[in-house]
């Protein structure tokens, strides 16, 4: 059999993974649900003060989305490996960061813009003031496919293992510390009037970089696992 | 093949380098106590009191060559780590996975000193200062690296993913280190700065220099016995191991 | 004496800063040998193992 071009692989891909994603529509449901639960818990425990919650309103719906794209990452091979085509992928004549990357984008598609899509709606609940929201629906923008790039290398480096939830937290959050500080910087910055624009420009520098590196070294990653 | 080549493979079989390994480990260890305990004398003793700090000071001693030790140690692990990967050297797998629980050691220690010393000197046991911050995700990209090793059955499979880690680690140290430095200026005036020994005393740089050398020493002592130990571990079917298993356990009986 | 144990006050907290320091490098230094030990125990065992099923591969057949 002669195989295909490398656009179409990729197609074939995307397609399969949004098939996939579309027969268990439910499940995109569960990030969204996360982040508001996770919400809802701080003015249960901070008090329902306005101002004290406005203060820390865009850290918390920062944080609240990046623990809820931590839960989200270990789907992103685990059916794959389990019934196989994981490794089909890896052995196909296609570049296989490539491919990485498509799943990715699918991922990051399907998982994380959901979550971006009510983040505001998620601030007004902790007061957050209306001239931020578009600083962190930007800054979220930025931040998330990079935190989607940076777990899928996790994600790649523990794809064999059994309840590999705990330690891919250990792995992962060290490396989104830069994410969130710019992130959450740039709208803290933005909420006592300070220039936000700096820490924008560092996502999106990382991002272009991540853009890159982060298939090949998924690739790399999924090579040793699966060797 | 040249005679460097030779040399460099015949040291890196592992029954070679676990002999050479064991002549080495108590050298090593024996250097770094007598300079440890050099160092510490200069330290406690020898060196005055800071006008500014007091005694207190002289935790520096113990802190800052752990704190570098614990960059070393790191540097050390990745660079073992890339070597292992582009070359696959069994040797260096391991060398770069005895490294991680050193440097998470020496790591801990500079935190938890950091810590005693930050109480007396700016009334707190713990600020979210740039250094103590990044200190702190090093030591969460050593635990990391450490249970990743632990949770892959396969030894060699488990020494390249962890290594392949430490590799991702290294390059986002330095972005860790510029972004925690960036979060904290915005965050003005929060902290008091740690008073820099800008003038310091000769009398006080050589017990901190000669720490440092001890705590070197000490390192590659441990990565050698540590390794050692990996070795038997990797080449357990091998010849050579059982041999040594055989007479350790014939000398205990 | 006392004025050297006291440290000027700060005492407590810098010979804790140096017990840390010692303590943490004693274990880290006596692990490797107990994992050795470890290891070439199971070696043994193993070889052991082999041993003693050796003889009844040769039965069986």
């Amino acid at each position: 059999m002669r195989p295909g071009s490398t656009s179409s692989a990729c197609a074939a891909v995307i397609r399969r993974d949004l098939t996939l994603i579309w027969r268990r529509r439910g499940d995109a449901l569960n990030p969204i649900l996360f982040a508001l639960m996770v919400i809802a818990l701080f003015p249960l425990a901070l008090g329902p003060e306005p101002e004290q919650l406005r203060r820390i309103a865009a850290g918390v719906v920062f944080v609240a989305l990046l623990l809820a794209g931590l839960l989200a990452l270990d789907t992103l091979f685990r059916s794959d490996y389990e019934d196989g085509s994981l490794e089909q992928l890896v052995l196909s004549p296609h570049p296989l960061s490539l491919l990485l990357g498509c799943k990715v984008a699918v991922h990051w598609l399907t998982t994380a813009l959901p979550l971006i899509a009510v983040a505001p709606l998620l601030g007004e609940l902790l007061h957050l003031p209306g001239d931020v929201r578009g600083v962190l629906v930007l800054a979220l923008l930025l931040a998330t496919p990079l935190l989607s790039l940076i777990g899928a290398v996790c994600v790649a480096l523990t794809v064999g293992m059994h309840r590999s939830g705990m330690l891919l937290a250990l792995l992962v959050l060290p490396l989104y510390v830069p994410v969130l500080i710019f992130g959450a910087g740039a709208c803290n910055a933005a909420q006592t009037g300070l220039p936000f624009l700096a820490p924008l420009l560092w996502l999106a520098a990382a991002l272009v970089l991540a853009l890159v590196l982060a298939p090949l070294a998924c690739a790399a990653a999924l090579r040793i696992s699966l060797s | 093949m040249n005679a460097l080549t030779l040399w460099f493979h015949k040291t890196g079989s592992p029954p070679t380098f676990y002999r050479i390994a064991g002549v080495l480990v108590p050298w090593c260890y024996g250097i770094g106590l007598v300079l440890g305990l050099v160092g510490l004398y200069g330290g406690l003793v020898a060196a005055p009191r800071d006008y500014q700090q007091g005694d207190a000071y002289r935790i520096i001693f113990v802190h800052v060559p752990c704190a570098w030790m614990g960059l070393f140690a790191y540097f050390f692990m990745a660079a073992n780590a890339f070597v292992a990967l582009v070359w696959r050297i069994k040797l260096s797998e391991i060398l770069a996975m005895a490294s991680a629980p050193i440097g998470a050691a020496f790591t801990f220690i500079t935190l938890v000193t950091g810590s005693l010393w930050g109480k007396p000197m700016w009334g707190t046991w713990w600020t979210w200062d740039a250094r103590l911050t990044s200190e702190l995700v090093l030591l969460f990209l050593y635990l990391g690296v450490m249970g990743l090793y632990a949770a892959i059955e396969d030894r060699r499979q488990a020494a390249r993913a962890a290594g392949f880690l430490a590799l991702i680690g290294i390059v986002n140290l330095p972005i860790v280190h510029f972004s925690v430095n960036w979060w904290n200026t915005l965050h003005q005036g929060s902290t008091v700065r740690l008073i820099g020994p800008s003038k310091i005393d000769p009398a006080m740089i050589w017990p901190l220099l000669t720490m440092a050398l001890a705590t070197h020493v000490w390192f590659f002592g441990s990565v050698l016995a540590r390794t050692r130990t990996g070795l038997l571990e990797l080449d357990a079917g091998k010849d050579w191991v059982r041999r040594i298993a055989l007479a350790e356990g014939a000398r205990r009986d | 004496m006392t004025d050297f144990l006291a440290m000027g006050g700060y005492g407590a907290y810098v010979w804790t800063s140096i017990a840390v320091f010692l303590v943490v490098l004693a274990l880290e230094a006596l692990a490797p040998g107990v994992q050795r030990r470890r290891v070439l125990a199971e070696i043994r065992g193993r070889v052991q193992r082999r041993a003693t099923r050796a003889p009844r591969n040769d039965e069986t057949p």
